[in-house]
C-alpha cells in the first residue's frame, strides 16, 4: 500500500480537512475510503463526528466542541499509516433504469448535436460505462458521478434552468448525475430515472455511498411510469451487486 | 396546538439541527441564530436543542390552544400578548386562547419563540427543523397547527435574563478557511480593510455580499462546505453559506465564521453592514 502525501488543514474550529493530491483518480478515492473506514471503526466516535469524503478530500466535523487542531493533525498522520485494507466497507454496483425519451431528455438533441453523435450513440455511451460516486452533495442524495467517457463531455448550459424535474439525468463537463428532487440546475438533461434517490423516512435515506458504482440501463416510457409508482409506494426493488475495489 | 392565524413572511420550526447526514448531502439546518435560540431554551429549562419557532422579518399572529410557558428572543420586535407589550428573554405564562401578535421589526431579522418542552412537530431524520422537501412544508402557512405539550405549572429558576444584545454588532469573527492561503495580497487587503453589505439575495441557505473583491481562476474539486463558510466565486463574489446551505461546493473556502459570527449574520438583512476579522 503506497502512501500519498496528505495536506491536513484547519477548517474553522469545528472541522479539519484532509486533502489528497488535486486529481480525480480511482486510486485516490479508494485510499480516502479505506482511511475513512479505518477512522470510523477505530479512531473517531461516529456519534460525535461527521465524516464527509469527496473526490480528493475528507472533512471531519465535530459540532459540539472545538478541535485541538495540532493534536488531531498529528494523530491523523499516525492513523493514516496504520490504516488497514481489511477495514473497508462493502461497496456496491447499482444498476439504475433511465428513460431517454425526448420528453424526458429535453436537451438530448442539443447534446447529440454538440457531441456530433446520434441520440442512440449518446444513450449507448451513457449506458455502457460504469460510473463512480465521487461525492454526494449539492442536494440531499445528489451523486457526483465520475468516469464519464470523454466523448460525452459537454459544458453546462449557459443559463441554468429555474426548474429541473425530480429524477432528471444530467451531463455537465466530466460528470453525470441524477437530480434527486426538483431544483434549479444547469446540467444538460438527457433522461429521467424513476428510482427515488432520497427517502427521508428511512434511517439510511440514500442507499448509495461515496465509492459505489452506478450503471444506467435504458427503459421505455411505460416501464419508467411503472417503476415510478413502485418507487413512490416503496416496493421498487433495487438492483445491486457487490463490488470489490 | 398553536394555531397560526397569520403566518408572517417566512416562519418555520427549527431545532438544534439535523446531525449525521452530511455525507448524504443533507444540510444541518436548525436555528439560524443559535446563540439566541439556545438561551431561550435554557430559560425555559428545555434541552438546548428543543424546537422553537423562527420568524423572519415580519412575524406571525398566533393563538395558543393550551396552557404553557413561552419566551421570545433574537430580533427586537414589538410583540403583544393579548394586546399587552411583552419583552424578549422573559418567561410568560400562557392561558388557553391567548393571542401573540408580532408587530414592527426594530432591530435584527429573526425572532425566536420558545415554548416549555419545545414544539412537537414530527421528526424527520432525527430533527424537527423544517427543510423542504425533507419536511412536507418549507414554512408555516395561515391556519397551520403546531403541536406542543400542555404545561399547567412550572417554576422558572430565573424568569428574566439580561442578554447582551449583539444585534448592532457588525464585525464577524472568522478563522482561516482551507483555501485562505490561495489569497494574494490584494485580495487580503480587500477582504479585511473593506466594509461589506448584504446583497438582496440572502436566506437560510446563504448570504450573498454586495461588493466583490478580485476574482480568481482556481479550479478545485468538489469538497465539503459548512454553515459559516465564506466562498469566493471566480468573478469575485463572496457567498456565506448558512444553516440550509449545500454540504459540498467547488469554490475556494476563504474563511470560516465562528459560531457567534453565524448568529450575528443571521440577524442581518439587505444593506446591513458587516466586516471580517481574523481571531
Amino acid at each position: 500500500m503506497s502512501n500519498y502525501s496528505l495536506s491536513i488543514r484547519p477548517f474553522g474550529v469545528h472541522a479539519i480537512l484532509v486533502e489528497w493530491p488535486n486529481e480525480v483518480q480511482e486510486a485516490i478515492l479508494n485510499d480516502i475510503l479505506q482511511f475513512t473506514s479505518y477512522l470510523e471503526s477505530n479512531c473517531l466516535n461516529v456519534n460525535k463526528w461527521e465524516i464527509v469524503p469527496s473526490y480528493n478530500s475528507v472533512t471531519l466535523i465535530l459540532r459540539e466542541e472545538p478541535i485541538d487542531f495540532n493534536k488531531l493533525k498529528e494523530r491523523l498522520g499516525q492513523w493514516y499509516l496504520q490504516r488497514d485494507k481489511a477495514q473497508e466497507r462493502q461497496r456496491y454496483l447499482w444498476r439504475l433504469p433511465v428513460c431517454y425519451d425526448l420528453d424526458f431528455g429535453i436537451d438530448l438533441i442539443e447534446v447529440s448535436e454538440k457531441l456530433q453523435m446520434s441520440v442512440a450513440e449518446v444513450v449507448q455511451a451513457h449506458t455502457e460505462h460504469v460510473f463512480t460516486v465521487y461525492g454526494i452533495g449539492f442536494l440531499p442524495g445528489f451523486m457526483y458521478l465520475g468516469g464519464l467517457p470523454q466523448q460525452l463531455e459537454v459544458s453546462r448550459k449557459t443559463t441554468p434552468r429555474l426548474k429541473v424535474e425530480k429524477g432528471a439525468v444530467g451531463l455537465a463537463g466530466k460528470q453525470t448525475g441524477i437530480y434527486p428532487q426538483e431544483s434549479p440546475g444547469g446540467w444538460n438533461i438527457i433522461g429521467n430515472c424513476p428510482v427515488p434517490m432520497f427517502n427521508s423516512k428511512s434511517n439510511d435515506p440514500c442507499f448509495v455511498n461515496v465509492g459505489d458504482k452506478v450503471q444506467f440501463y435504458e427503459i421505455a416510457h411505460a416501464e419508467h411510469d411503472l417503476h415510478k409508482i413502485e418507487g413512490e409506494v416503496g416496493i421498487y426493488k433495487l438492483e445491486k451487486t457487490k463490488w470489490d475495489a | 396546538m398553536l394555531k397560526v392565524l397569520k403566518s408572517g413572511f417566512f416562519t418555520t420550526v427549527q431545532d438544534g439541527g439535523r446531525l449525521g447526514y452530511l455525507n448524504k448531502g443533507v444540510p444541518v439546518s436548525g436555528f439560524m441564530d443559535s446563540f439566541s435560540a439556545t438561551k431561550l431554551n435554557l430559560l425555559l429549562d428545555n434541552k438546548e436543542s428543543a424546537a422553537v419557532i423562527e420568524t423572519t422579518m415580519t412575524g406571525p399572529t398566533l393563538e395558543f390552544e393550551e396552557e404553557t410557558y413561552i419566551c421570545l428572543g433574537g430580533a427586537h420586535i414589538s410583540v403583544t400578548l393579548n394586546n399587552n407589550p411583552i419583552q424578549n428573554y422573559k418567561v410568560y405564562k400562557i392561558e388557553k386562547g391567548d393571542i401573540l401578535s408580532y408587530g414592527r421589526l426594530k432591530a435584527g431579522f429573526r425572532n425566536y419563540l420558545a415554548i416549555k418542552n419545545g414544539f412537537k412537530t414530527p421528526e424527520v431524520l432525527g430533527s424537527r427543523s423544517w427543510y423542504y422537501p425533507l419536511t412536507p412544508k418549507s414554512h408555516l402557512k395561515d391556519g397551520a397547527l403546531v403541536s406542543y405539550e400542555t404545561c399547567l405549572a412550572y417554576d422558572p429558576k430565573i424568569s428574566e435574563w439580561q442578554v447582551d444584545s449583539f444585534l448592532e454588532e457588525t464585525v464577524l469573527e472568522v478563522a482561516k478557511g482551507p483555501e485562505f492561503e490561495f489569497l494574494d495580497d490584494r485580495q487580503l487587503e480587500e477582504l479585511f480593510s473593506k466594509e461589506f453589505s448584504i446583497a438582496n439575495d440572502y436566506n437560510r441557505m446563504a448570504y450573498q455580499i454586495e461588493q466583490s473583491i478580485s476574482g480568481h481562476t482556481i479550479n478545485l474539486l468538489t469538497s465539503a462546505t459548512l454553515p459559516g463558510t465564506v466562498q469566493l466565486t471566480p468573478s469575485g463574489k463572496l457567498i456565506i453559506l448558512m444553516k440550509d446551505g449545500q454540504t459540498t461546493g467547488g469554490y475556494p473556502r476563504l474563511l470560516q465564521l465562528s459560531d457567534k459570527a453565524i448568529s450575528i449574520l443571521a440577524q442581518k438583512k439587505y444593506k446591513d453592514t458587516i466586516s471580517f476579522k481574523l481571531f
